[in-house]
């Protein structure tokens, strides 16, 4: 992915109102050829509409779309280049998977010896060949996602649109449709949305992850960058866990929590006297391998904890403070290693650079 | 799907192609630009026709409300008014109770034969309303089985009209009664029944204000159907004039029709009220069920059930028997005097020019109703819920859809007269020709038909059509592949409702009807006006026959659509 190629589609200043209702404002986007994009937000903060948007489907108040260089704002849906799989999947109930799949391809003046083929490839494609004569009530729920997507497939577009297409399904099923979704595009290298509200979805499948909240974008970047820099404390409460404390900035790269002076890494451009939110994972609690140079060591209680299957979640209590509580996970290994129990006190540490300084103390 | 790598080349290499070449968007435009303009012919212009009818004098001069105040200070007239008020409020007053006990019956007890009974009380919806006139006059007129039964009284008038409505407008209460019983939610009488509540109490607390907008709507559709009703009055009311009657008598008798339309607009009245209170009543009846609620599975109990089976035993007999009746005494020489049997009744010529003629065209105009309304509602219906260009059109074509249904049909049969004869319409020609019959009785029923079909397209996935855009197919396309195909049992019920509506209709093309195109149920009014009862009778028993027959093969058929054209339906 050069960077000096033009981006495949490019969004400028998108808004959309239902009345008085802003649903979308101020929306920029690029999305790059062959990109797997998730948007990923809350119930209602406009994923769906932004989806449609771009697709023709509810068109948009003010803005441009530009899609493989056209302008195609105010075009039609079947003036723009699509495939689409909704949360229903909207398949035709009374055609055949077939017959489904061959929707778009047969009125193209295509022989149907041509089609029948193109039909069998990509059934073989989502991993249901022979299941062809079927009707979609006789499929289940991840055959009938196979099914919708393929169709989407049919006609080869550039543009591939998903609405959730994998929240109908049980979360065993999920995971497996989700890996095989994401393999699939990356033979296929069809240029991707996918709206989810699935933070573990976008996480595991997304090139790029778009946030949204409340209409607007909050912060688009790599699944790694979302998780390890979240721009907000929104997307930082939102994405993965967090724990928020209030803090004062203390001096450069020097905040204090109650009685604990902590260092963090990235460069705050907060003055000295500022109160800030920290916020930090609670995988990021650091238990072994602590030294006498260790930053921001502190002894802590250990208060309760929980079991979650493959790690434990615990709340820490700093001994020089009553009121501060902080989450922590840790990994069973750890526990059985450090011989962790409920009540006990041992020695922890924040790293520096896992440490998250926001603006506003109080909230 | 992971480990077979088909030749994505070929996949690349596919379908680039083909912009669609009509755009979609104008032929949507075109449709929906159509739909309206044959709405606004069939339903607004005559009714636009007779609002500023009344409102000119015989000559055309506009004379403001003088015709309503003349028409207030004629007694003649006036006095029809109030027997119209009169006859269907008794009306009223003695069919909603009946019909809800008919109702609770068939909903909450566990009587046998309930589908005997629920046919039993539909027979008179596939007949001509007058024909439950002539079975009357059969059993209780001068000539009748039981004419020492009216104890002196005469049954030539209110008292005949109000008996003879009240089988007509049984079925329809009864209908609105069903459904509004089944709605009710089932644990709300259980959980009153294991409190131990009475009988009496559950009924008056539970049953009855769970069905009251049943009630409601009921009241209004029963008033409405029995205040506009033309058949029944002119058959039985004898001297007893009432609105509809007069309208007829103005317009056709008297060639006054400013009168008529005045007339016409005092029938609108109750039917516009009607029509909004039946909103209303949807509305709230809708929002009372929550979407846990239960339907109520009715237990035996011995002595109730005794009770309302022999109720509903009554009822339905008095339903049954003056059609029985009427259908026997069409065989008969000489009622009461010589009862021997004979076919020469059917021998309609004898006593109506047109003979059995009427009866095709009956069945013609049936058919193409059927046909071309159908098809229009269809059409219309989803043009108006699934095509999403152009939403201010189509809310327009929505309101011209649903206006028909606060119109009577003699008062839009009025409004056509005063549209096509009027010297200024290039369309006067259709005047008397089956064309202006087809497309009244296609406005007279389109509403039902219309509800029946958006019901019908709501349950689809909105998003076929985002779908097909996607793909780049029109909506056309879809429709004809998918959204037909899908809809065809409702598409089967417009066509049956529309087709048995056609057939039994007589208020609204009693006054269109033409020399070569009378209908059957016109015939049978002027068979009865030529004192040829027993032919009368023939006819409508047979127009009966058909609708029944009609609605039977219906039931065949939906069974078999659903059965094996429609197999994708089971898993
Ligand atoms: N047709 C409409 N009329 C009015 N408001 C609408 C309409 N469609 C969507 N909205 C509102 O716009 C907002 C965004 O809706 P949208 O469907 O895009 O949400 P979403 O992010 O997809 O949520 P979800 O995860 O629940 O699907 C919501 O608050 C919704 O209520
Ligand atoms: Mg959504």
């Amino acid at each position: 992915m050069s960077t000096t190629a033009p981006p495949f589609l490019s969004i400028r200043d998108l808004s959309k109102n239902y009345g008085a209702f802003r649903a979308l404002h101020d929306i920029d986007l690029d999305i790059r050829r062959g990109e797997f994009v998730c948007f990923l937000g809350p119930s209602g903060c406009g994923k769906t509409t932004l989806l449609r948007a771009i697709a023709g489907l509810d068109q948009q108040d003010g803005g441009t779309i530009l899609m493989g260089g056209r302008d195609v704002s105010r075009a039609s849906p079947s003036e723009r280049d699509f495939g689409i799989v909704f949360q229903s999947y909207a398949l035709f109930p009374n055609l055949t998977v077939t017959d489904n799949i061959g929707y778009g391809l047969v009125n193209r003046r295509r022989s149907s010896a041509e089609i029948a083929r193109r039909v069998e490839e990509l059934l073989t494609l989502v991993g249901l060949p022979e299941q062809g004569k079927k009707y979609p009530i006789q499929l289940s729920g991840g055959q009938q996602q196979r099914v919708a997507l393929a169709r989407a497939l049919a006609t080869s577009p550039e543009l591939l649109l998903l609405d959730e297409p994998l929240s109908a399904l049980d979360a065993k099923v999920r995971v497996r449709l989700r890996d095989e979704m994401r393999s699939l595009q990356q033979r296929l290298g069809v240029t991707t949305i996918m709206v989810t509200h699935d933070q573990e979805e976008a996480l595991a499948m997304a090139d790029r992850i778009v946030v949204m909240r409340d209409g607007g974008v909050e912060q688009v970047g790599t699944p790694e960058e979302i998780y390890r820099r979240p721009a907000t404390p929104f997307v930082a409460d939102f994405v993965g866990h967090m724990t928020f404390m209030d803090a004062i900035v203390t001096g450069p790269g020097r905040v204090r929590v109650d009685e604990l002076d902590l260092l963090v890494a990235n460069a705050t451009p907060f003055a000295v006297g500022t109160p800030v939110r920290l916020a930090m994972r609670p995988e990021e609690v650091r238990t072994r391998s602590i030294g006498e140079d260790t930053p921001n060591r502190f002894e802590a209680r250990i208060g309760d904890l929980a079991f979650l299957g493959s790690y434990c979640r615990a709340h820490l209590e700093p001994t020089s403070s009553r009121s501060t509580r902080i989450a922590a996970d840790f990994s069973t290994n750890a526990m059985r290693d450090l011989g962790i129990t409920a009540g006990q006190v041992c020695t922890v540490a924040f790293p520096p650079e896992a440490l998250h300084v926001f603006a506003g103390g109080a909230r | 799907m992971s480990d077979l790598a088909p030749r994505l080349t070929m996949i690349d290499a596919s379908v680039k192609v083909a912009p669609v070449r009509i755009s979609e968007r104008h032929v949507a435009g075109v449709l929906i630009v159509a739909l309206c303009a044959v709405l606004v012919l069939i339903i607004a212009l005559p009714l636009w026709a007779l609002l500023s009818k009344s409102l000119e004098d015989t000559h055309g001069n506009f004379v403001g409300l003088a015709n309503f105040v003349s028409y207030a200070t004629t007694p003649t007239l006036f006095f029809s008014l109030l027997n119209s008020l009169a006859v269907a409020s008794a009306t009223t007053v003695i069919v909603v109770p009946l019909a809800f006990l008919y109702a609770y019956a068939l909903r909450r007890s566990c009587i046998p034969a309930k589908g005997v009974f629920y046919a039993a009380a539909m027979i008179p919806v596939f007949a001509p309303s007058l024909l439950s006139g002539l079975a009357l006059i059969y059993v209780f007129g001068n000539q009748g089985l039981l004419k020492s039964w009216m104890m002196g009284a005469s049954l030539y008038g209110p008292v005949g009209i109000i008996a003879a409505e009240t089988l007509y407008s049984f079925p329809h209460a009864m209908l609105i009664l069903v459904t509004a019983l089944a709605l009710s939610d089932g644990r709300l009488r259980e959980a009153a029944d294991a409190m131990g509540t009475s009988r009496w109490r559950i009924f008056r607390t539970i049953t009855l204000p769970g069905a009251r907008y049943g009630v409601i709507s009921a009241v209004f559709v029963v008033f409405t159907l029995v205040i506009t009703d033309f058949g029944i009055p002119k058959v039985i009311g004898g001297q007893f004039n009432v609105l509809a009657t007069d309208a007829y008598k103005q317009v056709v008798g008297q060639q006054n029709f400013p009168m008529g339309a005045v007339v016409g607009i005092i029938l609108l009245v109750p039917a516009v009220l009607a029509f909004f209170v039946d909103r209303v009543v949807q509305r709230r009846q809708g929002a009372m069920l929550s979407a846990r609620a239960v339907p109520y599975v009715p237990r035996p109990d011995r002595r109730r059930d005794l009770a309302l089976l022999g109720f509903v035993g009554v009822i339905a007999f008095a339903i049954v028997s003056p059609y029985a009746i009427a259908f026997w005494g069409s065989f008969v020489k000489y009622w009461p005097y010589n009862l021997s049997l004979t076919l020469s009744n059917y021998n309609f010529a004898a006593v109506e020019p047109d003979g059995w003629k009427t009866y095709g065209n009956s069945l013609l105009l049936a058919s193409l109703t059927a046909v071309i309304g159908t098809a229009l509602i269809f059409i219309g219906a989803y043009l108006i819920e699934k095509v999403k260009l152009y939403p201010r059109l189509r809310a327009f074509a929505q309101f011209l859809a649903m206006l028909p249904m606060a119109v009577p049909g003699l008062v839009l049969g009025l409004g056509y007269v005063f549209f096509f004869n009027a010297g200024w319409n290039p369309l006067g020609f259709l005047y008397g020709t089956l064309t202006i019959l087809v497309i009244n009785t296609i406005a007279h029923f389109y509403t039902v038909g219309h509800i029946t079909a958006l019901t019908s397209l709501k349950q689809l996935d909105s998003e076929f059509e985002s779908v097909s855009a996607s793909l780049k197919v029109p909506f056309w396309s879809t429709f004809r592949r998918v959204t037909a195909p899908i809809c065809m049992p409702a598409i089967l019920d417009i066509a049956v409702y529309v087709f048995v509506n056609a057939l039994t209709t007589v208020s609204a093309v009693i006054f269109l009807y033409g020399a070569d195109t009378k209908l059957a149920s016109i015939a049978i009014v002027h068979m009865d006006e030529a004192g040829a009862m027993a032919s009368a009778a023939g006819m409508a028993s047979i127009i009966m026959f058909t609708a029944i027959a009609v609605k039977l093969a219906h039931a065949g058929l939906d069974r078999l659509v659903f059965g094996r054209l429609q197999h994708w339906r089971q898993r």
